[in-house]
């Protein structure tokens, strides 16, 4: 077999600063090329902050304290600051959460979009404003020639968000991180969002890392995913497996807690506390004592 | 949120500023005339009767009261006549258009000098990776902060007037100069006439009080910049920009910069304003011709339509900049930009 397009094998983070609170605990996966793989779980479970460390983006205050990325078979963690800042943009690339900030208020929507044409394939002029257009046919925006020339406060959230997928396939990465890309939208456009995210990752065989806390959104898209709390993986596999016979209590709570439709009338069930404290007393044993983060 | 704002604004800031101006001539005539300090008592000769006093008194219209005085004051000045200093023997308007161009001048190049070092040393301390960079900046920001601009033209005196004599310590121009301007501006029609040795002896003679007023301000322009600068680093549009792979320089240049000056040119903007006030002192430490030294000369003398001119300029001028502030968010943020 070869090498997954990605693998993450024990990989740990902290706070950098006393008492070094640990954030991620010994995590492991992998992705495999064209997989679209979840990262689920609650607030504070480290998915984002794995899909940061992939990107080398995470904040000051945290450092990665041990275990290796792979990425086709090279570790990301000690790359060479220039080979990495190479391989990041080009072969991986983000979708962001807030597709608010996420594009520059100051400036155009078309320099944003193309920046990595630009930066990286140097394409200018009338070549580089077809592939523009193109890029925004393919996230089906119409009219796509006006919304070049658009500030980011004149166009809506749908709208930035098709600009910022667009923007993450445009140099047609092997791999892209979507940091819960849809949780920032309205539910109606979330789903379009959804189908468009799943279409352009088939058609360009990109393997993706979809962060999100919704295992509805995760029914939708993911083939395969990774159940996290407090940092450590609880479940791991096939999708469509996990979501119907869920091995750990802690993932069975996590689906009852999300609304479904045609379960109409039984509700939502709160996680029960007694899965928690179990997980808190397994997370003591691993030795992180009180001082850790749940 | 498309509010047609520019579209607005003018209209409406003028009219604020007319009522503004009018309740700062009010309420600096009101207390100009309750104060202790009588003009006509430095006028007079040590021998003069009571009856010269009360003659020279109603000469000035000062026997009138104070609404009286007012109307009568207010009538003038709509038509432009500020009245004549009761110490110069000279119209007020004049004395200070005279007076004017020198300040602007000193304040302009004063700002200059502030956004470039202010600006300069921001953008230096986020984008040094050096720890020793960044702790030497932040430390001399701190005493930049704590200094207020006296100390500083004091110290520019001591050390380059006096220990090593090397710049001019007074006036604004050698008079040994001839210059037939047109204008009092010296050293923009200098520049314009293209007279070096004009702009060199005026830039000499500008240089400390410029840097004394403009280090204070330098130094809160630095502060605040660098807290916006750190933000804007942390937004998302930062960070997808990194990873597109764009460096430390041009992220900061091209993308953050801009949107960190908005909140930084708000407040330069109202400091700005407080340099005039600054002026007041550091001009007269350099015998500089500007209005904050005729300020000091018309207190001095008690000189009431001289200093209530003063007040309406200094108010005019901070009006001025605070709308000059607002037209340039406009053309730093695209979101107020379309009506």
């Amino acid at each position: 077999m070869s090498a997954p397009l990605l693998e993450i094998s024990g990989l740990s983070a902290r706070l950098r600063r006393p008492p070094h609170s640990p954030l991620l605990r010994s995590v492991s996966l992998t992705v495999a090329a064209g997989e679209v793989h979840g990262l689920v779980g609650e607030s504070g479970a480290g998915k984002s902050t794995i899909g940061k460390a992939i990107l080398d983006i995470l904040p000051d205050a945290i450092e990665l304290c041990g275990g290796t990325i792979r990425f086709a078979g090279e570790d990301l963690t000690t790359m060479p600051a220039a080979r990495l800042r190479k391989l990041l943009g080009t072969e991986i690339a983000l979708i962001p959460q807030d597709p608010m900030t996420a594009l520059n208020p100051s400036r155009q929507v078309g320099s944003q979009l193309t920046d990595g044409l630009r930066l990286r394939r140097g394409l200018k002029g009338a070549a580089l404003k077809q592939k523009a257009i193109e890029l925004l046919r393919d996230v089906q925006i119409a009219d796509p020639e006006r919304v070049l020339a658009l500030y980011p406060h004149e166009i809506s959230g749908g709208m930035r968000q098709r600009i910022l997928i667009a923007a993450a396939f445009s140099l047609d990465p092997k791999l892209i991180i979507a940091d819960e890309p849809t949780t920032a939208l309205d539910v109606t456009v979330q789903k379009e969002v959804l189908r468009m995210i799943r279409n352009m990752q088939k058609i360009h065989g990109t393997g993706v890392v979809f962060v999100t806390h919704d295992l509805g959104v995760v029914a939708q898209v993911c083939d395969r995913l990774t159940v996290l709390y407090g940092g450590m993986v609880v479940e791991q596999g096939e999708t469509a497996a996990i979501l119907a016979s869920p091995s750990h209590g802690y993932t069975r709570a996590l689906i009852d807690a999300t609304p479904r439709h045609d379960r109409a009338g039984t509700g939502m069930q709160p996680i029960p506390a007694g899965i928690v404290a179990d997980l808190k007393a397994q997370l003591s044993r691993y030795g992180f004592g009180p001082s850790g983060h749940v | 949120m498309r509010v047609p704002f520019l579209a607005v604004l003018p209209w409406r800031s003028l009219l604020l500023a007319m009522v503004t101006l009018f309740g700062v001539a009010v309420v600096s005539f009101v207390l100009l005339r309750v104060v202790p300090g009588d003009p006509i008592a430095m006028m007079i000769s040590p021998g003069a009767s009571p009856e010269d006093i009360m003659r020279l008194r109603a000469s000035y219209g000062l026997d009138r009261s104070i609404p009286v005085q007012f109307v009568i004051w207010l009538g003038h000045a709509v038509t432009g006549d500020f009245g004549t200093s009761i110490s110069m023997r000279q119209d007020v308007m004049h004395l200070i258009a005279g007076r004017l161009p020198a300040t602007t001048e000193l304040t302009l190049l004063a700002l200059v000098i502030a956004l470039v070092l202010g600006i300069g040393t921001a953008v230096l301390s986020t984008l040094s990776r050096r720890k020793l960079v960044g702790a030497a900046i932040e430390n001399g920001n701190g005493i930049l902060l704590a200094v207020p601009d006296f100390v500083w033209a004091l110290t520019f005196v001591v050390l380059f007037g006096v220990a090593w004599q090397i710049l001019p310590i007074s006036g604004r121009i050698d008079p040994r100069i001839s210059t037939d301007f047109a204008t009092n501006f010296v050293l923009f029609e200098g520049l314009l006439r293209l007279r070096p040795a004009v702009v060199g002896d005026v830039l000499a003679h500008m240089i400390m009080p410029a840097f004394a007023l403009a280090l204070p301000l330098a130094a809160v322009i630095m502060r605040v910049l660098k807290g916006a600068l750190e933000a804007e680093g942390q937004q998302d549009y930062a960070l997808l920009a990194k990873i597109r792979g764009r460096s430390k320089l041009r992220i900061t240049l091209q993308e953050t910069l801009r949107n960190a000056l908005v909140p930084t040119l708000a407040l330069t903007g109202v400091q700005f304003t407080f340099m005039f006030g600054g002026t007041v002192i550091v001009e007269r430490i350099f015998s500089y011709p500007g209005i904050g030294n005729l300020a000091i000369d018309a207190v001095i003398n008690r000189d009431l339509p001289l200093i209530q001119g003063l007040i309406l300029v200094f108010g005019l001028i901070f009006i001025l900049i605070n709308l000059a502030v607002e037209a340039s968010f406009a053309m730093l943020n695209p979101r107020l930009r379309h009506g």
